[in-house]
């Protein structure tokens, strides 16, 4: 009887108004293909952007498309493996001020140990620009890494809670200051207590850059890390506190262990910060393109020159893009940094929770 | 009827921030005899257990009133060593948790942040703890292997090994076979037939059956309050406390 009542109430249900039958909603709709929109715009954005880049910088790998101004200097115009152009003569698109005996960007101009990029001869050796550059980051990575990770196991492994809510906020509102505040306070203070205490040659140089471009590496450093050790399983830290083990042992043996590919991302990402940096270099390295190893004397990093050189430059011309060129390797460098430090990491840390 | 007391508890009061958790427990736990506590979900007794090593120290805002005396010393004196004293009352957690390490490096552990480096002694006490969780001969020809690969029950074993070979005297459980089959159940079970001759017991269950099996005896939690503490069989066959029977038999909880 129940049963018979049931189905038919049932039926009355199915044959009613509120079937089943798929229903559209505007709102559902709109909201749906909006936040669509806004994420494909960012994402064409980088694409673009990226096209434009290394669209500029394309020309490098085309040096015949170059043609030269002047005849006078056609003979010498043969400058390492590059062919003599010959009769191409006079009027064309490109207004090189270069009288460019040498303004060919070829490889081993490229990969000479000075840059000179406005003058005679010039030269457009990417060499002391890339060394400028690793040694500020090594400099920036040694300085600010131990710094941010001790920090990170502090707050994240022995803090009560309060005072981590007071010390995680602090460190990472480091990561909105301004770089060029950072890079004017290394300008005018660091320099100085430095240059007052170690008795440096030159006031600005490779190691006053680092030890200022620490502060821009050290809220990434720090978030990560701290993520890295918070994110593993408290039941670990709980066995080894439960055998026995003092808090520094567990943190020590059990918990830095476990988070070290977090640990090794957050230097990673630290690293393709600190590569990219550009403003606090400019004004804390003294920008000289020196092929030394020495890390007290000035440096200029790819980043700096980008950001000295491309508002002055001849547009189309070699230097220019020689510039975009610089923008691109940065570009490829960080790109690769960043996406070890995304998919490897991630999948290594995942494994190891997995136990393979 | 009790002869020899391991753990003391006199008028043990708990708070979280200002929740009482535990209420006036007093109970005094034997020597070399597993006792099983019991009762509904929230009771306070995995609280209790948690006292009994000082595990809650971790968690902010947690006062404490009342004595627990291990061995006739006040396990909640100032002048203890919680180091020590976690060394003594080792733990079992509900989760099988071994650390992301080789099995060998699990056992290892404890042995080797007291300062033992030597080669030989440890693998004597990796074997020897590997033998008294039963686990010897399912691992032994792989102890490098990670401890994470092992089945559910095999890791709880590993587990029970890894609290073994630090030489605690007191062995405290929470649910340590809640997680798994019931054939790695009765394996961990009869393990923990075999440990009480060596070792003092305590174990948190849910499972009425499993407290009825292992245990010597029985102590009921409810709302924070001891309710009633005895001989298992007498809890379970002829109980005192009219909660006590509602909750044996089922009509609760």
């Amino acid at each position: 009887m129940l049963m018979t009542k049931l189905f038919s109430i049932q039926n009355k249900k199915r044959d009613g108004k509120d079937s089943l039958n798929r229903k559209f909603r505007l709102s559902e709709f709109l909201a749906e293909n909006i936040i669509k929109l806004v994420s494909f715009t960012s994402f064409a954005a980088i694409i673009l952007i990226f096209a434009f880049v290394f669209r500029e910088a394309a020309p490098i790998f085309f040096p015949q498309e170059k043609k030269t101004l002047s005849t006078e200097f056609q003979q010498s115009e043969t400058y390492g493996e590059e062919p003599a152009q010959s009769t191409q003569k006079t009027s064309q698109e490109y207004a090189s001020s270069n009288s460019g005996a040498s303004d060919v960007a070829s490889f081993k101009n490229l990969t000479q140990k000075e840059w000179q990029p406005v003058g005679e001869n010039p030269k457009y050796g990417l060499l002391p620009l890339f060394i400028g550059s690793l040694k500020a980051t090594i400099l920036a990575i040694l300085f600010g890494a131990p710094l941010a990770i001790l920090a990170a196991i502090y707050s994240a492994l022995f803090a009560s809670k309060r005072l981590r809510e007071i010390i995680k906020p602090a460190i990472e509102l480091l990561a909105s200051f301004p770089s060029v505040v950072i890079g004017f306070f290394a300008l005018m203070t660091i320099a100085t207590f430095f240059q007052s205490v170690f008795g440096f040659t030159y006031r600005l140089n490779a190691f006053t850059g680092g030890v200022a471009m620490a502060f821009a590496i050290i809220p990434i450093i720090y978030t990560v890390t701290e993520d890295a050790l918070t994110a593993v399983p408290k039941y670990f830290s709980e066995a080894s506190l439960a055998l026995g083990a003092t808090k520094w042992q567990t943190a020590l043996f059990v918990i830095m262990p476990a988070a070290t590919p977090g640990i090794f991302a957050a230097l990673l990402l630290g690293f393709g910060r600190a590569f990219g940096e550009t403003m606090i270099l400019l004004m804390a390295t003294g920008n000289a393109p020196l092929s030394t190893f020495n890390i007290f004397e000035p440096v200029r990093t790819m980043s700096a020159t980008i950001g000295a050189e491309m508002a002055e430059v001849v547009f189309g011309d070699t230097h220019y893009t020689v510039l975009f060129f610089i923008g691109a390797l940065l570009f490829v460098i960080t790109f690769i940094i960043n996406a070890i430090a995304e998919f490897y990491v991630r999948a290594k840390l995942m494994k190891r929770f997995r136990g393979e | 009827m009790i002869e020899n007391h391991k753990i003391v508890v006199e008028n043990l009061n708990l708070y979280y921030g200002k929740k009482k958790a535990l209420n006036n427990v007093s109970i005094e736990i034997p020597s070399n005899k597993v006792t099983a506590l019991i009762g509904p979900s929230g009771c306070g007794k995995s609280t209790f257990l948690r006292a009994l090593n000082r595990m809650n120290d971790l968690i902010d805002g947690v006062k404490i009133e009342g004595k627990v005396l291990l061995d006739e010393l006040d396990i909640y004196n100032k002048n203890i060593d919680v180091v020590e004293l976690r060394k003594k009352v080792g733990m079992i957690f509900q989760k099988s948790n071994p650390f992301p390490k080789s099995i060998y490096e699990n056992v290892a552990f404890g042995p080797k942040i007291n300062g033992i480096t030597d080669k030989k002694k440890l693998d004597e006490i990796v074997e020897t703890s590997l033998l008294r969780s039963a686990l010897w001969d399912e691992v032994k020809d792989d102890l490098n292997k990670n401890g994470l690969s092992l089945s559910g029950g095999q890791q709880q074993r590993l587990c029970i090994a890894r609290a073994l070979a630090v030489d605690p005297e007191i062995l405290l459980m929470d649910e340590p076979a809640s997680a798994l089959d019931p054939i790695s159940t009765t394996k961990v079970e009869d393990l923990i037939f075999e440990l009480k001759k060596n070792y003092t017991i305590i174990i948190v269950t849910h499972n009425m059956q499993q407290a009825a099996r292992v245990s010597d005896y029985t102590a009921f939690f409810y709302m924070g309050k001891l309710i009633e503490f005895g001989e298992t069989n007498k809890i379970f066959t002829s109980p005192s406390n009219k909660q006590t029977e509602d909750y044996i038999r089922g009509r609760f909880g």
